[in-house]
């Protein structure tokens, strides 16, 4: 009997074991596929191709998800937190109490594709190409590093920055995609040298570029983040043709297209490949904004902007818009779901964000007449892109005609738009904002005095609105500074309607359910070093 | 003949000077320009950085100056550089124009062995079932523009085969199942348009040609059609034809922008409209000037053709 019972026990934990092994099977499998697996070359599809490879020069995406795995940069967006900045050449770093300096060192082992290391003479070298562009020498972004005074190396391992004020957005500035560490050997022959040349210290060695074709970059054994990258290689196929593009994915000639398709697209792909796609979305930090010519009659009455404004109805036009166009959330001046976004119960109080929209109508019509120009006509320049410059020009004619502003839409050729705009030819137009980092510092320079930022469409000079700027931009304190930032927006979208924002662009990327250890940003300049990227078997 | 060569030859330098001088006026009259297109988007786009790069592009020297250094540099042979990549002219038009010719040759293969055998039947079989398949088959290839056929075959391969054509080209050379496997498909497109606008040339001449005396000399002779159709009357039918084919392929060469970014096929029609959208002068010139010369060339060569097939035109 004793014998009999321990059988049955035995028998009885041996099947109880069994079935925990079966039912822990899948996870174990899960478990052992979501571990980075070396091999493979990753294709992506890419709409645009670069001009040339120096990104401290071009501001084109066409460069960077091509071009970016060349190259490290001091420092980095977190890939898996893009709220975070990490180090990538940089280990480490200090910043004085003052905050006027900030001191890096750097990593040991960091060489650059021909062997020679990575020093801080090449750090230096190289933020002094973007922040102190010799004569000749382009640098697109040079005007984000008007706070820096000097960049110094003192010795092999440190580079520091001198600022001139306290800068809360410096840090992630210097985190910016765009910032190719170059060897300054290089750039003292030939300053012009890396545009037409690849020589980086990042995860992938170039191989070839045929023009038009496609770009081919394999894995760099002497990366200093030892193990990565996962991938033996990528490849990038220029294709600009948007249909084409989805038939590659479809096809399963490419793995992942990084910018960002429209959701007919992604729902054409998942029913293409159903399990074999994962679909990732997210905010995306661009925005179309109405820019209204202050310098014209009436736009230069902010009865009138306002009244443009509130005739919007943003949040039918987001449940309706978002079905057929890369737009999506109703936003402020900054990302939905990032640090300075706009609260919704801040949100709500902006002209035009309110949700009785009959209410909103109503005291637009009040506003025209009051500034005498009711049954108002205006032609509203749009520039000749499809998607979404299409079907928002539509929603904003559509909508304003609710409040009997009549439109007539002019389509200009992309070449031509900016200069149009430049030169104050419009009443009403168009502008763009894509943000490569998000930040209020980049996001809200356009919104500044045209004197002091040219690109400002609308054409109007707002000291107020200059001084909350500066003071949200060297407000360390990160509460401080969301105060200056709603005080800035409130101004800017609801005092004074200097600018309409239309709808947040949304990001979405269906891509080859193989593609592993990518995570989407809100900006498609973020995280394309690829040297987290794995594939599946 | 050797006078009437020359003749023709030198005749093509103020053609293309002409060509030259109205593509150098017309891309500076559109409006925009390329440094707009390249910066314009940039949060920190000012006037210091437009005047330093349009000093680079040679942009801020006067009109005559440009035309003069660039005309310069073409009777050099020297076709300069990109504005927008920087790259030499020359190596990236080299780099679409084996794509370009490929496709074109191909199609016109393709067009040839449908239109002349399909052209001649029709001719000869008229009103019949024989000729109207042939005309519906004609007038089906002139109504769907290549492009269209092109996505309607992207359909087809991806929902019944689910597969699409390789979107990287590889030479001929390299590999030849790969390059054919991407290339055969806007052959075909364009081909069968090329073949229709060919097939109807090809029946109407002969028609025509069929009814001369000559012709009826030679049934009465009691000819076998086989012989009067090769010897006599397709040689003299063909002349009208040639000429189109000629044109055909020129038009080829540089005209199939959008069969281009159907199939992603990275040739000069592309090349072209990219270059237009980004004004990248230089560029743009160069092709035009390219196109210019292959227009005359062909048509050139056509002629030469028209004397080696008909005695009574060689020109002495």
């Amino acid at each position: 009997m004793q014998l009999g019972h321990n059988r049955w026990c035995q028998g009885w934990l041996l099947a109880l074991a069994l079935g925990v092994v079966v039912l822990m099977a899948p996870g174990l499998f899960v478990l052992a596929q979501e571990q980075p697996r070396s091999g493979g070359e990753l294709i992506m599809a890419v709409p645009s191709e670069p001009p040339s490879y120096d990104g401290h020069r071009e501001e084109t995406f066409g460069l960077i998800h091509p071009i970016a795995p060349f190259y490290s940069l001091l420092l980095r967006v977190d890939p898996n937190d893009y709220t975070k900045v990490v180090g990538d050449v940089a280990e480490r770093w200090t910043v004085a109490d003052d905050q006027l300096s900030y001191t890096f060192t750097l990593r040991k082992g960091v060489t650059f594709h021909d062997g020679s290391p990575v020093t801080a003479k090449d750090v230096k070298a190289s933020y002094d190409k973007i922040i102190f562009p010799p004569a000749g020498v382009v640098s697109d972004r040079q005007g984000q590093y008007t706070v820096v005074e000097a960049v110094e190396a003192p010795d092999d391992d440190t580079v520091r920055f001198r600022l001139k004020w306290p800068s809360a957005s410096f840090l992630l500035s210097l985190a910016s995609p765009w910032n190719f560490i170059y060897k300054a050997d290089m750039l003292a022959k030939d300053m012009h040298w890396y545009e037409q040349n690849i020589m980086g210290s990042g995860p992938f060695v170039f191989v070839e570029h045929v023009r038009g074709s496609h770009l081919v970059g394999k894995r760099n054994p002497n990366y200093w983040d030892k193990g990565k990258p996962y991938l033996d290689g990528y490849r990038a196929l220029f294709i600009t043709d948007t249909a084409a593009r989805v038939a590659t994915l479809k096809g399963e000639r490419a793995h992942i297209e990084f910018r960002g398709l429209a959701p007919k697209q992604r729902d054409e792909i998942v029913k293409a490949l159903g399990a074999k796609a994962t679909v990732q979305e997210s905010p995306w930090d661009c925005i179309l904004m109405v820019t209204m010519n202050h310098e014209k009659k009436p736009f230069g009455d902010p009865r009138v902007r306002r009244a443009l404004t509130l005739a919007l109805d943003r949040y039918e036009g987001s449940r309706v818009l978002s079905q057929i166009a890369i737009v999506k959330e109703v936003a402020g001046v900054q990302v939905p779901g990032t640090p300075y976004a706009t609260p919704p119960e801040a949100l709500a109080g902006l002209a035009g964000y309110g949700t009785n929209i009959e209410a909103s109508r109503q005291e637009a019509r009040r506003l025209l007449k009051e500034a005498g120009v009711e049954g108002l006509s205006f032609t509203f320049k749009n520039r000749g892109i499809p998607m979404p410059y299409e079907p928002l020009g539509i929603w904003l004619i559509d909508q304003w005609r609710k409040i009997g502003v009549n439109v007539n839409q002019e389509v200009i050729e992309a070449a031509a738009y900016y200069k149009v705009l430049r030169a104050g030819e419009h009443d009403v137009a168009m502008d763009f904002q894509c943000g490569y980092i998000v930040d209020p510092d980049l996001d809200l320079y356009k919104f500044l005095s045209v004197d002091r930022n040219p690109s400002n469409y609308s054409r109007y000079s707002d000291r107020v609105l200059d001084e909350l700027y500066d003071k949200q931009s060297r407000a360390i304190n990160p509460e401080e500074r969301k105060q200056y930032i709603r005080q800035f927006e409130k101004r800017l979208l609801d005092e004074e309607a200097h600018y309409i924002m239309t709808l947040q662009w949304q990001r979405i990327i269906p891509h080859s359910a193989k593609v592993k250890g990518w995570k989407i940003t809100p900006s498609h300049y973020l995280n394309q070093q690829l040297d987290t990227v794995w594939l599946a078997e | 003949m050797h006078r009437y060569m020359l003749r023709r030859l030198l005749l093509m330098l103020p053609t293309l000077l002409g060509v030259a001088v109205l593509v150098f006026l017309l891309m500076r009259v559109v409006p925009g320009d390329i440094v707009e297109m390249r910066f314009a988007e940039g949060q920190f786009f000012n006037a210091e950085l437009v005047a330093k790069e349009r000093a680079r592009l040679g942009l801020d020297r006067p009109l005559w100056r440009q035309f003069l250094d660039w005309l310069w540099g073409m009777v050099r042979l020297d076709f300069g550089l990109s504005m927008w990549s920087g790259n030499p002219i020359a190596h990236e038009i080299a780099l679409r124009l084996q794509l370009s010719l490929q496709l074109a040759l191909m199609a016109t293969v393709v067009a040839v062995l449908l239109a002349i055998p399909l052209g001649t039947l029709a001719a000869l079989r008229q009103d019949t079932w024989v000729d109207y398949v042939a005309r519906v088959f004609a007038i089906a290839g002139l109504a769907m523009p290549s492009f269209w056929l092109g996505i309607v075959m992207f359909i087809i391969l991806l929902a019944v085969f689910h597969w699409i054509p390789p979107m990287v080209f590889t030479p001929l050379w390299e590999n030849p199942w790969q390059n054919l496997a991407q290339m055969i498909w806007p052959a075909l497109a364009v081909g069968y348009r090329f073949s229709a606008v060919a097939m109807r040339m090809t029946r109407s001449a002969m028609l025509e040609v069929l009814r001369e005396d000559y012709i009826r000399t030679a049934r009465a002779k009691g000819l076998w059609q086989r012989l009067i159709v090769k010897r006599h009357a397709l040689k003299n039918a063909l002349l009208p034809v040639l000429t189109v084919i000629g044109l055909e392929f020129a038009f080829l060469l540089g005209g199939l922008v959008v069969t281009e970014q159907v199939f992603n096929l990275n040739g000069l029609g592309l090349l072209f409209v990219q270059s237009v959208a980004r004004r990248d002068y230089t560029l743009v010139q160069a092709l035009v000037l390219l196109v210019a010369f292959v227009y005359i060339l062909v048509n050139f060569c056509v002629d030469l053709l028209y004397g080696w097939l008909d005695p009574r035109l060689r020109y002495q």
